[in-house]
């Protein structure tokens, strides 16, 4: 069993000072012929929440996709213009996607445990990774599950299935497995679509917490929740970006009328 | 005026429409049980009064009206192993290639569906492919090694595309997650992949491999032999197999029906070894689709 060690969150996974500030300039994407984001820029504040929202089929997750390069999994994907992540291009021929999708993790929309326990559900990464010995392992799963909120949940059963959690608990699994490789930001593809409303609560708990220490980026189609969690708001529509500011502006003042008519329910 | 009240509404009716149907589907059903059960009861009848220890562990004696089949068991448990030595890893590696690595174009669907036809040809087909190919050309000549590999062959389509199957199921979020960490494919494949497939890979060896111990055909050119005195002793040497001694007891003996009970004991046993490979199969496959939380 693993000791009980008091886990100072700050002091173990605040990365250096501010990283992973995402800039995103002028990407196009296309699948095939399909031209899916168009001329998209925006920043990524470090250290904050920032939601992009839009209409179903808007190009959202595709633009978050974009963020760890998942998209490239995707045949027939081409892409122009640049992602920089703390000023370094991630579409560089000399980028690594493998270190690329440890520094960004990603919880997806579904709740997506592997079939096997919870602790090594966590464990999964750090030892393909071989991030230390076998005490290494069991500090970092239990630091991923106290960063998540699950601690204290699952520490008598870490052995269960982790099919045997709610798909609450799930969803948060899949947090905590994402940060137990050290991201500095964290991407989430609507995450809460599948939750009920008291889950759903405190994983967007978990969310406001998580930018103490990472770059936080929430794909949703709920305005609502977009609101509740972000900082900055970015609204996409048909590929393109309309609109991005800080949330309060976006929701009070939005600049551009297609804000508002999504904003008051006009289309969805 | 009063309204009458609804007819009450019947929670009970006559079953005969129900009825007649069960039968008409049920009978064809019952008379193929029927048929299985007197095929057994009737090899059981004639042919559980030669098996004895002495059966299994003798070879034949006095021109093949006495002892038992020792010499066959072992032929057909090597030639058996030598034909998965070969289509197992083979099998399970394009199976890999084919559902992971393989663009989705026209030439992959081409190779994949003449994966499925491959299953379907005759059996005396790969045995004649097997004398050109293994016996010929390799010079192999007739021997274990020749007979294993046609074997492996016939079996290889089978194998790929259960595996291939197998590897479909899982699906695709748990590569997606192990990729969202900073896996390789390889390593996304390997840990979160394949060892979930492993029960359906299984699955279909297994199955192979009871296919594979009742042909006579692929083996019968390339390496059976009616009758030796020894068991084999190396890849190279002929041997006897337990469904070519069967046909050899059944329609070539000089003594037919003197050796009839023979023969039958001779199909208990191979019928033995099929039904135990197809049973840990289903067994298998039984435990694991119990515990496969994910397979929703």
């Amino acid at each position: 069993m693993i000791s009980k060690i008091e886990v100072n969150r700050k002091e173990t996974l605040t990365k250096d000072g501010r990283r992973g500030r995402i800039e995103v300039e002028k990407l196009n994407l296309w699948f095939g012929d399909n031209h899916v984001l168009k001329d998209v820029t925006f920043d990524i504040p470090p250290n904050a929440v920032t939601a992009i929202m839009g209409p179903s089929g808007c190009g959202k997750s595709t633009l978050l996709r974009t963020i760890n390069r998942m998209n490239d999994l995707i045949l027939g994907t081409r892409v122009t213009g640049d992602i920089r992540i703390d000023g370094e291009s991630i579409f560089q021929d000399s980028t690594d996607v493998i270190e690329l999708r440890k520094r960004v993790g990603m919880v997806f929309q579904k709740p997506n445990p592997f079939p096997k326990s919870i602790f090594d559900n966590i464990a999964f990464g750090p030892r393909i990774h071989r991030m230390g010995g076998h005490s290494d392992i069991q500090q970092r799963v239990e630091r991923a599950l106290h960063h998540a909120n699950l601690w204290d949940e699952v520490k008598d059963r870490l052995d269960d299935n982790a099919f045997s959690l709610s798909g609450g608990q799930q969803q948060r699994l899949c947090t905590a497995r994402c940060l137990s490789v050290e991201p500095e930001i964290v991407l989430l593809d609507e995450p809460a679509s599948a939750l009920d409303p008291h889950s759903t609560a405190k994983l967007e708990e978990l969310i406001r917490q998580l930018k103490q220490d990472y770059t936080v980026v929430i794909v949703t189609h709920n305005m609502q929740q977009a609101a509740r969690v972000s900082d900055w708001c970015a609204f996409l529509m048909l590929g393109e970006m309309v609109e991005f500011g800080r949330t309060e502006q976006v929701f009070t003042k939005p600049r551009d009328p297609r804000t508002e008519d999504f904003l008051t329910g006009k289309f969805g | 005026m009063t309204t009458s009240p609804p007819p009450a509404r019947k929670l009970h009716r006559t079953r005969f429409a129900s009825s007649y149907r069960f039968w008409l589907l049920g009978i064809p059903l019952a008379l193929f049980i029927a048929f299985i059960v007197y095929m057994f009861a009737y090899l059981f009848r004639n042919g559980l009064g030669v098996i004895s220890w002495r059966f299994l562990t003798e070879p034949p004696l006095k021109g093949m009206t006495e002892g038992g089949i020792w010499p066959c068991i072992v032929g057909t448990i090597l030639v058996t192993f030598v034909s998965l030595i070969f289509s197992v890893p083979v099998g399970v590696c394009s199976a890999i290639y084919l559902s992971e690595y393989a663009p989705a174009n026209f030439l992959t669907r081409v190779i994949r569906s003449s994966i499925r036809s491959l299953a379907g040809v005759p059996s005396i087909v790969y045995g004649l492919f097997g004398v050109a190919l293994f016996v010929s050309a390799m010079k192999l000549g007739l021997s274990i090694l020749a007979s294993g590999l046609t074997l492996g062959l016939m079996n290889l389509p089978w194998i790929i595309a259960t595996a291939e199957e197998a590897i479909n199921a899982i699906p695709g979020s748990f590569r997606e997650g192990a990729l969202a960490l900073g896996t390789t494919k390889w390593e996304a494949i390997r840990h979160n992949v394949l060892p979930y497939a492993f029960p359906g890979i299984l699955t279909g060896i297994l199955l192979a491999v009871a296919r594979t111990m009742g042909e006579t055909a692929p083996i019968l050119f390339t390496g059976v032999t009616y009758y030796t005195k020894q068991l084999p002793s190396s890849l190279s040497s002929k041997f006897m197999a337990l469904p070519y001694h069967l046909f050899t007891l059944s329609t070539q003996h000089d003594q037919m029906m003197k050796v009839r009970p023979l023969a039958f004991g001779t199909a208990i046993v191979l019928l033995v070894f099929v039904l135990a490979f197809d049973g840990v199969a289903f067994a298998f496959r039984l435990r694991t689709s119990s515990s496969n939380k994910w397979q929703v």
